[in-house]
């Protein structure tokens, strides 16, 4: 077991008005519970605003939780100070969504790569110029990539980028925020295809989050689906695809394009919108679109529990 | 790159040229008889006569304009009506007390300013933030002339800390080499005299920096803000970089282009606009020289001198936008633009 997830939470204040008072908050994460074992991918699937790119930030401490415990490796994070935090980021990091965004425009691809070596006092001068040379081959560049800056590479070239800084402190856990949506499909395949190649090569983890549910079928051997910060579902990939047990899931499911002009498929269409999530609904936070929905769905929020075989599920049905 | 310069500095051209006329119609505009200035109120019509067909005087504004041109030119930028000087070896000293005082101006400004909108960024919304703005929007807002008014009252009066005005105690013996009296100073080993010359900078350079220093506080502090925003900066927390470097070297780094650009357009109105603060500081720069000029319908120095500011402000943009190119690798000039 690597990471675990006990109960995280996480609130944003709204605020507003003369002072900037606090006047609501926003809860983008909502009671999530999981774990990742050594050397798997957990996908985390959802829509939109539910929360799963903000549980990622705040596993690494980017966002500060609100409550909850995260344990790595059987040590708590959020019990580190501030600058014990800072060293355990060797361990712990991350690729992000957007290849564009992520990149610091000021610097060359060497000093990007370097940089965290620096940080974490790892090897001198040349061991570490020799690595990023390596980091580069791995994530297949080449060496002369490293005196040019990232506005001079394409998207895949830059997420590639941003793969090997990732992996430039040897890390046990990467969490890929969206690491392909950015890209064109043809360049997609090809960062996943690299990401499972690095991740035999080096024994690494990933909490995999995306939206799309064929790239998180792809890659991923268990997935988390996500639901208004909350999460609804979760199981081994090939169980949570044949058999889904939250309508939420199931939903989504039905909504996967499949490549065949004549196939003629029941989808399941959900009426209305996701609500706000500074105002969810009383119970289950599904239940205004529910096509299934009881009474006590209103009321009483469902346990996210194991429905047998570690297939977690959080509904009354 | 040295072709873009070069082009650059082609577009100078139609931009002095403007210039140039634009100075000439005003100076021409104003009321007054220079050759009347030059005999006193005593001459009579026939000497005036003289005097103004010897300068010129006489003959249609347009060819006036095509002789002064043609000087320029020549380099020569025309004689005082009152000294008699070439104008262009009469101005050095001026420019240089102008530009001594607008480069320390400049460093308080920066210095302070960009520091300031670095905690402020950093610390936003904290009281510190608070208080830090409230003294930029103060120091926007100061009316110069009063700012320096009061520093001479409480810093050369009543605490007789440093002296009011001039830039130097005038008993000293000090000979003036390049004119930039503390490189002067130095050049010399007259440390006693270079210790006088800081003092003396300080009041006015504090009046002068003020105003810039606010708004480069503030543009540091909005543009720093915006890119704290950004992904790579959280990247940069992510590899596990100490905050202080996030600031400083992510950050800053590119935060600093809007910054450099109202450095450069400060710097240039320093060194045209500092005519209150070297009255009032009897700062013997080059505002004080066009400001005297313009009350001896001196025009000759009144043209010169104006046009020498605007082409020193050019120049200094044309500085600044080759230093973005320096800040920021993705902006290539003469390439494909």
């Amino acid at each position: 077991m690597l990471l675990q997830v006990h109960n995280l939470r996480k609130t944003f204040p709204i605020r507003g008005g003369l002072l900037g008072k606090k006047t609501g908050e926003i809860t983008a994460v909502d009671d999530v519970s999981f774990y990742v074992k050594k050397g798997e991918t957990l996908g985390l699937v959802g829509e939109s605003g539910c929360g799963k790119s903000t549980t990622g930030r705040a596993i690494l401490r980017l966002h500060e939780p609100t409550s909850g415990q995260i344990e790595f490796e059987g040590k708590s994070l959020l019990a580190l100070s501030e600058e014990e935090m800072r060293k355990a980021r060797r361990d712990l990091q991350m690729v992000f969504q957007d290849p564009f965004a992520s990149l610091n425009p000021r610097q060359k691809v060497m000093d990007i790569l370097e940089e965290p070596l620096i940080v974490h006092g790892m090897g001198n001068g040349k061991e570490r110029k020799e690595q990023v040379q390596e980091l580069l081959h791995l994530v297949g560049l080449n060496q002369s990539h490293a005196m040019r800056y990232p506005h001079q590479f394409s998207g895949g070239q830059r997420q590639r980028i941003g793969i090997a800084r990732a992996l430039s402190t040897k890390p046990k856990l990467i969490v890929a925020d969206e690491p392909v949506s950015a890209l064109d499909v043809s360049i997609q395949s090809q960062v996943l295809n690299l990401m499972a190649d690095l991740q035999e090569k080096f024994e690494l983890t990933y909490l995999f989050i995306a939206h799309d549910l064929s790239v998180v079928k792809h890659i991923s051997d268990r997935v988390g689906v996500m639901y208004l910060g909350r999460l609804v579902e979760l199981a081994d990939r090939d169980e949570l695809y044949e058999r889904p047990l939250h309508p939420y899931t199931q939903a989504l499911l039905s909504a996967v394009p499949v490549p065949d002009p004549d196939f003629q498929k029941q989808r399941i269409i959900l009426s209305g919108d996701v609500p706000s999530p500074a105002n969810p609904p009383k119970g289950c936070a599904f239940h205004p679109r529910c096509p299934h929905v009881m009474d006590i769905c209103k009321e009483v929020r469902p346990e996210f529990a194991d429905q047998g075989g570690g297939h977690f599920s959080a509904c009354h049905l | 790159m040295i072709s873009y310069i070069i082009r650059r500095l082609i577009m100078l051209i139609p931009v002095l040229i403007g210039m140039s006329i634009i100075t000439f119609s005003v100076v021409h505009a104003i009321p007054g008889d220079p050759a009347r200035t030059i005999v006193g109120d005593k001459a009579t019509p026939a000497q005036i006569q003289e005097i103004r067909e010897n300068l010129g005087l006489d003959k249609p504004a347009y060819i006036q304009y095509f002789t002064y041109v043609k000087d320029i030119l020549q380099g020569d930028l025309g004689t005082s009506l009152i000294t008699k000087q070439e104008i262009s070896k009469e101005i050095k000293p001026f420019l240089a007390a102008t530009t001594e005082l607008a480069v320390v101006a400049m460093l308080i400004a920066v210095f302070f300013g960009v520091n300031l909108g670095i905690l402020s960024a950093w610390k936003q919304n904290s009281w510190f933030d608070y208080t830090a703005m409230l003294i930029a929007l103060i120091g926007v807002s100061m009316p110069i002339f009063w700012l320096g008014l009061m520093e001479q009252w409480f810093f050369a009066q009543e605490l007789d800390l440093l002296p009011s005005n001039g830039r130097l105690d005038p008993r000293m013996e000090f000979d003036a080499i390049t004119n930039f009296y503390s490189i002067d100073a130095i050049i010399q080993g007259n440390w006693y005299a270079f210790q006088d010359v800081l003092l003396h900078l300080i009041l006015p350079a504090v009046a002068l920096g003020t105003i810039p220093m606010a708004i480069i506080a503030r543009m540091t502090r909005s543009s720093m803000l915006e890119v704290m925003r950004s992904d790579y900066i959280r990247t940069a927390r992510a590899k596990g970089l100490g905050e202080f470097w996030v600031i400083y070297k992510h950050t800053l780094k590119n935060a600093f282009i809007p910054v450099l650009t109202v450095v450069g357009l400060q710097l240039g109105l320093l060194l045209g606009g500092a005519v209150l603060t070297e009255t009032i500081f009897s700062w013997p720069g080059v505002g004080r020289y066009i400001f005297d000029a313009i009350n001896a319908r001196n025009y000759p120095v009144i043209q010169s001198g104006i046009l020498i500011l605007a082409t020193i402000f050019v120049l200094i943009n044309l500085i600044v936008d080759l230093l973005y190119a320096w800040v920021d690798p993705r902006i290539q000039y003469g390439k494909g633009e």
